[in-house]
């Protein structure tokens, strides 16, 4: 069977370049970028060269740019790290509702330690209104977060416009920006950031790949204590060949980026548009104008998220649900609750992602397959029954 | 992560459908949880001589739903109501730990509407719509802090993570008491410490 894959959001498949890069260092090219020797030597140049290639991808100073094992320990490095390193003059946190849990947990774990928090909401479509996170900001508040885009509903926030509230009010402002890097441009000058996640799975890069810039200056903690490696803030060896792949993925994504923009959008669009025109009851989530050039996300009425992916992997067809069932705890999505929708339109969330390569085939498979599966599961549908119920009387 | 069995019954699903002129009705659970069941009854002889079932929810739901339908056809009223969640999902081959709770609205939902029959043909006033209405703001399932599922009886307080918890009076999600907004709406919450500032300590509630 044909498969067509429209879940990028979930992982991108790794750029053959970047697989051809890292080969030698799963091969001979083993040393310790720590050791002296010829071998270490040739490891630590390998990682630098990959660290410029990561600063250039975000417009970042090299030194400043940190690897982790990817977008979880980049938040947790960024919240934990940021909000311990400047305890001594506030214990008070300020992120978006619609954040990655490992940045809502992260919270959490602040909290633990006698940290408070403000949530702060989003509207409709997903937005973070600057002035929000203004009136969110106390004496006490020492870092605010809030991420560059969401995966779920593809929505692109106001960072540089956020960054500058953070600035004028001298508190830190980090943005994980684990959806958006290598997909939109970025430049963390011109956004103003004082710290930015990042993770190569999201840009055609190994997975277990990641970084944190931090800005220089800027005190942050370790998460993971160790040796010197990644200047004292990261212990442990260097995962090399990862690294590597990651740096050749971001300077494939930086080079390649306007052209692969050109090509996903009027896929994108094409699909945001056809399906709820084909589909009755489907609404587009999250933000027409500020998306991500690879994101269309909707919300089926009267059907659940796990069902429809169920259903359309039978077909050859992979997206994601932010719905209760495909969560393992079944809890409805915290991002579109945020944005005001109801429980039951939650769960016929739907997200299919574009990757590098898809093109109007893949859609139209999509378009093809799709209604029928609604109209199944809406025949077995119990709030679609009361709806029609209603509807007639 | 489904048996062949839960596919099956998925992708095929058994008596699915409405009986107009059903003896018995019955319906369980709240789009809040992910799943919600209606199940209708036709009874001859004591028996149910036809069963059906509507269902919004996940692949297990409707498995569930199916293999309920199916084991309760032909059996007596009595028999029927011995069905028990753990035969059901036994019956399914297993389901994954985290969708037990699919299996338990299953049988719910056909006794529901074995008692709504018998409720009626003792003239009595039958409860089952009522309850469920009274279930749609039911929308308690897991911790929103750590994701441990929440049990009816704890529902102002996380035994994992004893975060003690408050309702919204806007979406009914629940939010950490204490907290300025609601964590699935954004809506303000406890108009008591709203303007107070969030001075350290809060945290603690």
């Amino acid at each position: 069977m044909k498969r067509t894959y429209l879940d990028h959001i979930a992982a991108t498949p790794l750029r053959a370049e970047a697989r051809e890069a890292m080969l030698p260092f799963l091969g001979g090219t083993f040393g310790n970028p720590q050791s002296l020797h010829a071998a270490g030597r040739e490891a630590l140049e390998a990682l630098e060269a990959a660290r410029g290639e990561v600063a250039e991808l975000i417009g970042a100073p090299a030194p400043e740019v940190h690897f982790v094992s990817g977008g979880t320990e980049a938040n947790n490095f960024a919240l934990k790290g940021l909000a311990l390193g400047q305890q001594s003059r506030g214990r008070h946190v300020v992120v978006s509702a619609i954040e990655h849990s490992s940045v809502l947990n992260s919270v959490k774990a602040l909290e633990r330690l006698g940290f408070t928090s403000t949530l702060v909401p989003v509207d409709r479509d997903g937005r973070v209104d600057p002035g929000d996170v203004a009136k969110a900001l106390t004496k006490e508040t020492v870092l605010v977060s809030v991420m560059t885009a969401n995966s779920e509903v593809g929505t692109v926030q106001p960072v540089a416009e956020i960054a500058a509230v953070c600035r004028s009010r001298s508190v830190l402002f980090h943005t994980d920006a684990v959806a958006a890097a290598g997909n939109i441009p970025l430049d963390v000058k011109a956004l103003g950031v004082d710290a930015l996640s990042l993770a190569g799975d999201q840009f055609y890069g190994p997975k277990g790949t990641g970084a944190l810039f931090v800005r220089k200056g800027v005190r942050i903690l370790p998460l993971l204590d160790g040796g010197v490696q990644e200047g004292g803030r990261r212990g442990g060896t260097e995962n090399v060949a990862g690294i590597v792949g990651l740096g050749k993925a971001a300077a494939l994504a930086k080079a390649e980026m306007a052209a692969r923009t050109e090509a996903l959008v009027p896929l994108r669009d094409r699909l945001l548009d056809a399906l709820p025109a084909k589909v009755e009851h489907v609404v587009v989530t999250g933000s027409r104008a500020a998306r991500l050039p690879h994101h269309a996300s909707f919300c089926v009425e009267f059907v659940e998220g796990e069902a429809m992916l169920l259903f359309l992997d039978m077909k050859g067809v992979a997206a994601s649900s932010g719905s209760a069932c495909t969560s393992k705890a079944l809890k409805a999505s915290h991002v579109l609750l945020a944005m005001g929708l109801d429980h039951a339109t939650a769960q016929g969330s739907l997200v299919f992602s574009l990757i590098d390569g898809s093109t109007g085939a893949d859609i139209d498979t999509l378009l093809e397959v799709f209604p029928p599966i609604v109209e199944r599961l809406r025949a077995m549908s119990p709030l679609y029954t009361q709806y029609l119920k209603e509807r007639g009387a | 992560m489904y048996s062949d069995k839960v596919m099956d019954h998925f992708a095929n699903p058994r008596n699915v459908g409405v009986l107009a002129d059903a003896d018995g009705v019955g319906q369980v659970g709240n789009p809040v949880c992910g799943d919600m069941m209606t199940f209708y009854i036709k009874v001859e002889d004591g028996r149910l001589a036809d069963v059906k079932f509507q269902t919004f929810g996940c692949g297990a739901a409707i498995a569930v739903s199916s293999m309920v339908s199916e084991m309760a056809k032909g059996k007596t009223l009595d028999e029927a109501m011995a069905i028990t969640n753990e035969l059901v999902a036994e019956e399914l081959g297993g389901l994954p730990k985290n969708k037990m709770h699919c299996s338990n609205l299953g049988a719910d939902a056909l006794h529901e509407a074995i008692k709504n029959y018998r409720d009626k043909k003792a003239g009595r006033e039958t409860a089952a719509q009522a309850v469920a209405h009274d279930h749609e703001h039911e929308d308690v399932c897991a911790c929103p802090y750590c994701e441990t599922s929440l049990e009816e009886e704890d529902k102002t307080v996380c035994r994992a993570c004893r975060v003690e918890f408050e309702e919204c009076p806007a979406c009914g999600g629940i939010t950490k008491k204490g907290e300025a907004v609601c964590l699935h709406c954004g809506k303000p919450l406890g108009a008591k410490d709203r303007g107070t500032g969030r001075g350290p300590g809060q945290g603690d509630a």
